[in-house]
C-alpha cells in the first residue's frame, strides 16, 4: 500500500495521523495518507514568499520548458510518488479505484492535464494577450507601444482546495507555476493522485521543490488555505460558490449548468446534432461542470429527449477496466441515494416526464458504492424546477421554451452551445451575462479550447494590472 | 483493534491497582448511600430510586454494581428545576449552575457546589512547579459565560496563589457561525478573542500559565509570531489545554513548532487534559516525542472513573489496547453519574504507577456520531 505524506515547501513531513484511501467497490485500503491540521498550513504560509522567490530564480521561458518536460513525465514516466515509484498504469488503477471513474476516463483526464501543461506557452500567450512573461516576473516592462505596463503579483502562492473525485479540474491551477507563483494544495480525500503525481513531475523536471506544498487533511486545512492565502481556488457545490461570491481572494468553482440551446432556424434539423448532445451529456460520466445538463428548444423537445434516451438510457455499469465503461461509481453511496431522491422530487412536478423509464432501474446500490444510470427528463416549460438542475451523473433536462425567452430564462450557464445561424440571436447571446463560455455552432459543451480563459482568467486573478510611471532624474 | 504496544502491567502496579479498586469500591458505596438516603439525597435521585428494580442502599456493594443502574441520560439535565439535583445534605450551601450546549434550545445544566474547586485542586498537584510556578498569574483563553471551565481555571490560579485574567468568548455564537457557514465572521470572532489574549499577555501582567483549547492556542501562537514574538517570549512557561481534537499529530505540531521544542528546549510545558461538565478533568500521562506524542487520559479516581467499553455492550470493558466507547462515572457528594456514554471513543490503557487505574488513549469523536459533532474554537 502506498503512503503519501504531506509536503511542506518541498520537504516531506511524516505525519502521525493517517487516513486511508479505499477502493470504491471493495472498501479495501489502497493508500495511507498522512494528514496535517490548519496550524501547520498557517505557519507554512507565512513563509510563502520563499516559494515565489525560488521560482523567480528561473526565467519564465525556462520554466515553460520544464513544465513541458513535467507534462511528458506526468503522462508517460515512472515517478516517485509518496514512498513508491508510480507507473502510469499504477496511477490509472489507483485513481480509478478510489474515485470510481472508469480507467479510460482516468487516462483521458491525465491526457487533458498533460496537454495543458505541454501547451502552456500558447495558453499563457493567449491568457496574457501576448505579453512578454518577464513583465510578470519583474512586475513591469515595455509592451512594445512605448508604454510601460505593470502587472503586480497579488500573492506569492496560489492556494487550492481540490475536489474529492473530479480528476479533470487540475488544469486550472497548472498555469500558476510558469507564472512564478507557488502552490499550496489540499488534495481531495479520494483523489490525492493527480496533485501528488503532478508535483512529483514538476520537481523531477527541475522546478524547485520549495515552490510546492501538499496538505492532506480535514476541513480546517481547506479553511486555513482559504483564510491565509491572498488568492485561492475552491471546488464545491453551488452553496460553496455562493459562500465565496464577491470575494476577490477566492475563485470558486461549482456546478456548471452547461446547456445546449437550439435556435428556431435549426431546431427542425435537431437529429443532426444528436451525437453532439449525447457526447455533451454522457462524457466523463456526466460528472463535469462542462457536461450538458439542459437542452433548450422551442419545439421537438419530446422527440429530442426520446432520441437521447434511446442512446444513453441503456448505458449500464461495466467494470472500471472495461474500455467501453461509461459510468462512474458514487464512492459515497448516500450521495447516490440522496441524488436519486432529489430527482424523484423533480419528477413529481406536473409537466415533467422521465423519458428513460423503459431502460431499467436507475439507482444501483452495492455494498461500498452506488451507481446512477443515465436519465433524460422532459420539462414542458422553464418554470419546472428540473430545468435548472445539475446532478453528478449523466442527467439532462430537455426543456421546451420559446427562443425569445430562452436567454432570459436559462440562468447561470458555464458552457452555452448555441445552435443557430440567426445573427441577431447570436449577438444577444454574446451579451448574455449568464453564459460564461459561449460556443456558437456545433461544439459539444465538454470540448474546451484551452487557449481561452475558463471561469475567469487566471492571470487576472493572480496579477493586478496597474500604473507604473518612471521618470529620469 | 489492538494498539501496537499494549502495556504490560508489572506486579507493583498491579498491587497499586488492586488498592485503588478497593478505594473506589468503598467510595462508590459511600457515594450511593449519600445520594439515595432520604436525609442527604437529591430530589432527582430519590425520585429515580422508585423506578429502580433494586435497592441501591443495600445492593450496591462495589463499583461494578453501578452497572445495575440504567445509563445516565444527559437529556435529564435539560430544563428545570435545577434544585432537583441539589442533594439535601448540601441544601444550605451556595450553588453554581454550569451549562453545556445551548446553541439552540435548552442547554444541559449541572449544578455544582465545590466540585470544580476540588477537581482542579487535585489537578493542581499534577502540574510541575518548574513550569507552573506558585504565585504566577494565569490567562484563561477559553469560553466565558455559564461554563464550569472559566471558574475552575480561575480557582486553579487562585489555589496556586495567582490571579487569573479572562477573555470574553461565547462558544454558542461560534457554533452558530459555523452552522451558518459564516466563516469570515468566525475568523473575525477568533481574532477578536485572540486580540484580547494578546493584550493581556503584552500588558505587563506577568502571566506565566495559560489554559487554552488547541485551536485557540494555535491562533495565539500565530498572532504572537505575527507581532514578532512568541509564546515562550511573552513569558509563558506552562500551558494546560483540552479538547477532543487533541491528537498526537496536533500535539507534535504544538510542541515542535508552536512552542519551539520539548520543555527542556523551549522552556514551555504543555499538558493535555480531557474533561467535561459532568466528570471534571482527566489528566494526561506525560507526553513525549519518544512515545509518539501518545495521549493517555486518566480520570481523577475515585471522584470520577472512565471505562472503555464494547460498542455493542456498554457493560463490558474492552481488553487493554482495544478500541471502545468511553463511559464516564461521576461519584462525588454533589453529583452522581452511574455510567454515562460519552460522545467519544478510544483505546483502553493500562494502569501505571502515577495513575494505577484504567485510562483511555486516542480519544476522538465516537465514529457513529462523528459527523454530527461541531467543533468550534472551543
Amino acid at each position: 500500500m502506498i503512503t503519501l505524506n504531506p509536503l511542506r515547501w518541498g520537504k516531506p513531513y511524516e505525519s502521525l495521523d493517517f487516513k486511508n484511501v479505499v477502493h470504491f467497490d471493495t472498501g479495501d485500503p489502497i493508500a495511507k495518507v498522512g494528514t496535517v491540521g490548519g496550524g501547520i498550513v498557517g505557519r507554512d504560509i507565512r513563509k510563502a514568499g520563499k516559494a515565489r522567490e525560488a521560482l523567480l530564480q528561473i526565467t519564465p521561458s525556462e520554466l515553460i520548458e520544464r513544465c513541458k518536460k513535467a507534462a511528458e513525465l506526468f503522462e508517460k514516466g515512472d515517478l516517485k510518488v509518496g514512498d513508491s515509484v508510480q507507473t502510469v498504469n499504477d496511477f490509472v488503477h489507483q485513481q480509478s479505484a478510489s474515485t470510481g471513474l472508469p480507467e479510460h476516463m482516468c487516462r483521458s483526464n491525465m491526457s487533458k492535464n498533460s496537454f495543458v501543461l505541454s501547451n502552456i506557452d500558447q495558453i499563457l500567450n493567449c491568457l496574457t494577450r501576448g505579453l512578454d512573461l518577464s513583465i510578470f516576473a519583474r512586475g513591469y516592462g515595455e509592451e512594445g507601444r512605448g508604454v510601460t505596463v505593470s502587472y503586480q503579483a497579488q500573492t506569492p502562492i496560489l492556494g487550492a482546495v481540490l475536489p474529492n473525485n473530479s480528476p479533470g479540474v487540475h488544469t486550472l491551477w497548472l498555469p500558476a507555476v510558469p507564472l512564478q507563483i507557488g502552490l499550496a494544495l489540499k488534495p481531495g480525500s479520494q483523489e490525492p493522485w493527480t496533485p501528488y503525481r503532478m508535483i512529483s513531475a514538476f520537481i523531477e523536471a527541475g522546478i524547485p521543490a520549495e515552490a510546492f506544498s501538499l496538505y492532506p487533511g480535514d476541513h480546517d486545512v481547506g479553511g486555513a488555505i482559504m483564510a491565509k492565502t491572498s488568492r485561492s481556488m475552491i471546488f464545491g457545490s453551488a452553496q460553496t460558490v455562493a459562500q465565496h461570491s464577491g470575494n476577490p481572494k477566492v475563485q470558486a468553482h461549482g456546478p456548471g449548468f452547461s446547456k445546449i440551446l437550439l435556435g428556431d432556424d435549426v431546431v427542425d434539423d435537431w437529429e443532426k446534432y444528436l451525437d453532439l448532445m449525447v457526447e455533451s451529456v454522457l462524457s466523463n460520466s456526466g460528472r463535469s461542470c462542462i457536461n450538458c445538463s439542459g437542452i433548450w428548444a422551442s419545439r421537438h423537445t419530446r422527440e429530442m429527449g426520446e432520441a437521447i434516451a434511446k442512446r444513453i438510457g441503456p448505458v449500464d455499469i461495466r467494470p472500471p477496466s472495461d474500455p467501453t465503461a461509461e459510468l462512474a461509481a458514487f464512492t459515497v453511496p448516500a450521495m447516490a441515494t440522496g441524488t436519486y431522491a432529489m430527482v424523484q422530487q423533480d419528477l413529481s412536478e406536473a409537466g415533467v416526464t422521465e423519458l428513460t423509464s423503459d431502460y431499467g432501474d436507475k439507482l444501483i446500490e452495492r455494498e461500498h458504492c452506488a451507481y446512477l444510470r443515465p436519465m433524460v427528463v422532459h420539462a414542458n416549460s422553464p418554470d419546472r424546477a428540473v430545468a435548472s438542475k445539475e446532478y453528478m451523473f449523466p442527467f439532462v433536462s430537455v426543456v421546451e421554451c420559446p427562443q425569445a425567452e430562452m436567454l432570459s430564462r436559462i440562468g447561470p450557464t458555464l458552457v452555452g452551445t448555441l445552435l443557430s445561424r440567426d445573427s441577431k440571436w447570436i449577438h444577444t447571446a454574446g451579451n448574455c451575462t449568464e453564459i460564461d463560455r459561449l460556443n456558437v455552432g456545433p461544439i459539444p459543451t465538454n470540448r474546451l479550447n484551452w487557449l481561452q480563459p475558463h471561469e475567469g482568467n487566471l492571470v487576472e486573478f493572480l496579477f493586478r494590472n496597474r500604473a507604473y510611471q518612471i521618470a529620469e532624474f | 483493534m489492538m494498539s501496537s504496544d499494549p502495556t504490560v502491567i508489572d506486579q507493583a502496579v498491579a498491587k497499586q491497582a488492586a488498592d485503588a479498586l478497593e478505594q473506589l469500591n468503598e467510595h462508590t458505596i459511600r457515594t450511593v448511600h449519600w445520594h439515595f438516603s432520604d436525609e442527604t439525597g437529591s430530589p432527582f435521585w430519590l425520585e429515580k430510586k422508585r423506578e429502580l428494580n433494586f435497592d441501591p442502599l443495600t445492593e450496591v456493594k462495589s463499583f461494578a454494581d453501578l452497572k445495575k443502574f440504567p445509563l445516565f441520560e444527559d437529556e435529564w439535565l435539560r430544563g428545570g428545576p435545577i434544585r432537583r439535583w441539589v442533594p439535601k445534605g448540601h441544601a444550605e450551601k451556595p450553588v453554581y449552575v454550569f451549562e453545556t450546549g445551548g446553541t439552540t434550545g435548552i442547554p444541559k445544566s449541572r449544578m455544582v457546589i465545590e466540585d470544580h474547586w476540588k477537581d482542579y485542586e487535585l489537578f493542581s498537584e499534577t502540574l510541575p512547579e518548574k513550569y507552573f510556578p506558585i504565585g504566577s498569574n494565569w490567562l484563561m483563553l477559553g469560553p466565558s459565560g455559564p461554563r464550569r471551565l472559566r471558574l475552575a481555571v480561575e480557582h486553579l490560579a487562585q489555589h496556586r496563589k495567582g490571579i487569573c485574567f479572562c477573555i470574553d468568548l461565547d462558544p454558542r455564537w461560534v457554533v452558530k457561525l459555523i452552522k451558518k457557514g459564516w466563516m469570515e465572521h468566525l475568523e473575525e470572532y477568533k481574532k477578536h478573542c485572540i486580540d484580547q489574549a494578546v493584550t493581556v499577555l503584552t500588558s505587563g501582567h506577568d502571566v506565566k500559565c495559560v489554559f487554552a483549547t488547541p485551536k485557540l492556542l494555535e491562533s495565539l501562537g500565530e498572532a504572537l509570531e505575527e507581532k514578532g514574538t512568541s509564546i515562550p517570549e511573552v513569558g509563558i512557561t506552562g500551558i494546560f489545554s483540552g479538547g477532543t481534537e487533541f491528537t498526537p499529530q496536533w500535539t507534535r505540531f504544538c510542541v515542535e513548532e508552536l512552542l519551539g521544542g520539548s520543555p527542556e528546549e523551549s522552556g514551555v510545558y504543555m499538558t493535555p487534559t480531557y474533561g467535561n461538565t459532568l466528570m471534571g478533568l482527566a489528566c494526561s500521562k506525560p507526553i513525549s516525542a519518544a512515545d509518539g506524542y501518545k495521549i493517555s487520559y486518566y480520570a481523577p479516581q475515585p471522584r470520577a472513573a472512565t471505562e472503555v467499553v464494547q460498542f455493542d455492550d456498554y457493560n463490558q470493558v474492552v481488553g487493554y489496547g482495544e478500541t471502545g466507547r468511553v463511559k464516564l462515572y461521576t461519584l462525588t457528594d454533589e453529583f452522581f453519574v452511574p455510567g454515562f456514554m460519552e460522545r467519544d471513543e478510544g483505546e483502553r490503557e493500562a494502569p501505571f504507577n502515577l495513575y494505577p487505574w484504567d485510562g483511555v488513549s486516542g480519544v476522538r469523536p465516537f465514529h457513529e456520531l462523528a459527523s454530527s459533532t461541531t467543533v468550534g474554537v472551543y
